[in-house]
């Protein structure tokens, strides 16, 4: 079948890696969504950050490495938390320190390990050729699980994302929904970081779903536009490793960045091209006004 | 129905954020079928009481009932436009997906629309005059198509309780007549109407209109509450034209400098109206 399909079927290998990565992509195509309505992407940045000291404690004590990630996560979640309900400061800025924080404490931790830059590189960037069927199966588990939430919560998430106050008013609790949803993101990191790395995975939260908020204009075409250009990535991501001997998870978020500027200077071009349009009024109010 | 149920019961409500109290003592009953202008400049208060009537803050003290219960404890039976901010990222949605949320309090998590939902997203949108614009994406229409469909939604819920926060924004006159006469209808099914207002020809025709400047100025019909002493109580200048005065239409506007004034254009003023004042039409 050439170059494009046996590597994934001469190699166990790459089939997982495949498969894993688009569970990875599915994920975090339907929590990216909503990461990139709201605005949260510097809380999922926080996030992705935020579960590497726990990652690195985990390994140096020898417990697995995702009990660390959640408990690192639930430390972040707690802290950006406390941070805007509390903080007179913009959010921005704690946020910000919180991350950079969390980040240095988690290289301090690896420093101590024997094998530091080894673990490091593995943490950051993922080890998604190393996937096992166990890792699968985990991350197909969580996939559903994030799929069905999002599902249920759609409604409350629609309106969050349209206006926070609208969610109160219409029986929906904001905050509450609110923590749903960074729950989200944060199950989504700690399944993803395994694949590709704590640093990248907010690249794959972010971009398939930032592309798909430029082309589409409804919500459910943008997290299928999402699932299919983070997949698309994982496909030709490691399809690009493997033939020019590149690491995977890299390459993998490298592709999808292409695709959200692609998509960014389509957009552009779509939109100089339908203005004219706009600018002439047209339309019933037009008609009112003149009558 | 003989006797009509109170929407609105307040005693000696204040209203205000964290503590901080904006207007207090504000005695109100409100009941279905009626409705009620809040007039005032900005911060004056008008917001910050919509807010404490939905629920979204907290009362500063005195006591509040809404539809016979605490205030948001009846979503279903509510419906709330805020004054919306434009915002630099608009969401990828098309207009009908927007008035559909207004039936999201009606359904809750997971309830199926049904053909009556979808009735009545179409009937709101038609109502709007944006039935044809259902399919466009909101980021390609204009300001007051977007009120436009936003009031679509306040529709859509079929509440029996409805707030507004000045509807008339950006609002060409075909989308205020549509407007008027789509609330006027609202009040005759029975729901009970508040809205926050700056247009004082708009506020006469409510039963009944509260005058706010950081506290109760008035409160009681439009007739006895819009006097041009009233007004410039609140408003600090009013513009009076015996030509229109009749329709109880004055103009008020902010005063900058300077103290409280009556323009009257019956006799040209010696004076121009302070900057910031509304030009007289």
């Amino acid at each position: 079948m050439g170059p494009f399909i046996d590597p994934f079927m001469d190699n166990g290998f790459m089939l997982r890696a495949l498969l894993a990565g688009v569970l990875v992509s599915i994920a975090c195509a339907v929590v990216g969504t909503f990461v990139v309505l709201r605005g949260l992407a510097f809380i999922g940045d926080a996030l992705a950050h935020g579960v590497l000291p726990g990652i690195a404690g985990a390994l140096l004590i020898g417990a697995p490495g995702i009990v660390g990630a959640i408990v690192g996560a639930l430390a972040m979640i707690g802290g950006v938390t406390l941070i805007t309900r509390r903080s007179r400061l913009s959010s921005d800025t704690a946020i910000g320190l919180l991350f950079v924080g969390m980040l240095a404490l988690g290289v301090v931790i690896v420093s101590r390990s024997s094998s530091f830059t080894g673990d490091l590189v593995a943490i950051l960037f993922g080890q998604i050729l190393g996937t096992s069927w166990s890792d699968l199966q985990l991350q197909l588990a969580a996939t559903i699980g994030v799929a069905v939430v999002a599902a249920v919560c759609a409604r409350p998430f629609l309106l969050l994302s349209f206006d926070p106050e609208q969610a109160d008013v219409a029986g929906f609790p904001s905050r509450r929904y609110h923590a749903i949803m960074l729950i989200l993101i944060a199950m989504t990191v700690v399944v993803s970081f395994q694949v590709v790395g704590t640093l990248l995975v907010f690249g794959m939260l972010l971009a398939p779903a930032a592309a798909g908020a430029l082309l589409a204009h409804r919500i459910g075409s943008m997290v299928l536009i999402g699932c299919v250009i983070g997949a698309l990535s994982s496909y030709l991501g490691l399809l690009i490793s493997y033939w020019f001997d590149l690491a995977a998870g890299a390459s993998m978020v490298l592709v999808a960045v292409g695709f959200f500027f692609s998509a960014f200077l389509f957009a552009s071009w779509r939109d100089s091209r339908r203005s004219p349009e706009l600018a002439r009024p047209t339309g019933p109010s037009v008609a009112e006004t003149r009558s | 129905m003989t006797d009509r149920l109170d929407a609105i019961v307040a005693r000696g409500l204040a209203v205000g954020y964290r503590g901080d109290v904006v207007v207090e003592g504000i005695d109100l009953r409100v009941a279905t079928g009626t409705s009620l202008a809040l007039v005032g400049t900005n911060g004056s208060g008008k917001s910050t009481l919509l807010k404490t009537l939905v629920g979204l803050q907290p009362k500063q003290g005195g006591e509040l009932t809404m539809l016979g219960a605490a205030p948001g404890a009846a979503p279903k039976r509510m419906g709330y436009l805020a004054q919306f901010h434009a915002s630099g990222f608009i969401l990828p949605l098309r207009a009908i997906d927007v008035v559909r949320m207004g039936r999201f309090p009606s359904l809750g998590l997971l309830g199926r629309a049904t053909s009556e939902d979808r009735d009545l997203v179409d009937w709101a949108m038609r109502t709007m005059g944006v039935a044809d614009l259902a399919k466009a994406p909101l980021r390609s229409l204009s300001g007051g198509q977007r009120q436009r469909v936003y009031l679509a939604q306040v529709l859509a819920r079929r509440a029996d309780l409805i707030l507004l926060d000045e509807p008339n924004a950006g609002l060409d006159a075909g989308g205020r007549e549509r407007y008027l006469a789509a609330f006027a209808a609202e009040l005759h099914r029975g729901a009970a109407l508040v809205t926050a207002t700056h247009d004082i020809s708009e506020a006469i025709e409510y039963d009944q209109v509260l005058l706010l400047a950081r506290r109760v100025v008035a409160l009681g019909s439009g007739r006895d509450v819009l006097t041009p002493d009233r007004l410039m109580e609140t408003f600090g200048i009013v513009i009076r034209d015996p030509h229109a005065e009749h329709a109880g239409r004055f103009t008020v506007a902010e005063r900058t400098h300077g103290g409280p004034q009556i323009l009257d254009l019956g006799r040209v003023p010696d004076e121009r109206p302070a900057a910031g004042s509304t030009p007289i039409p």
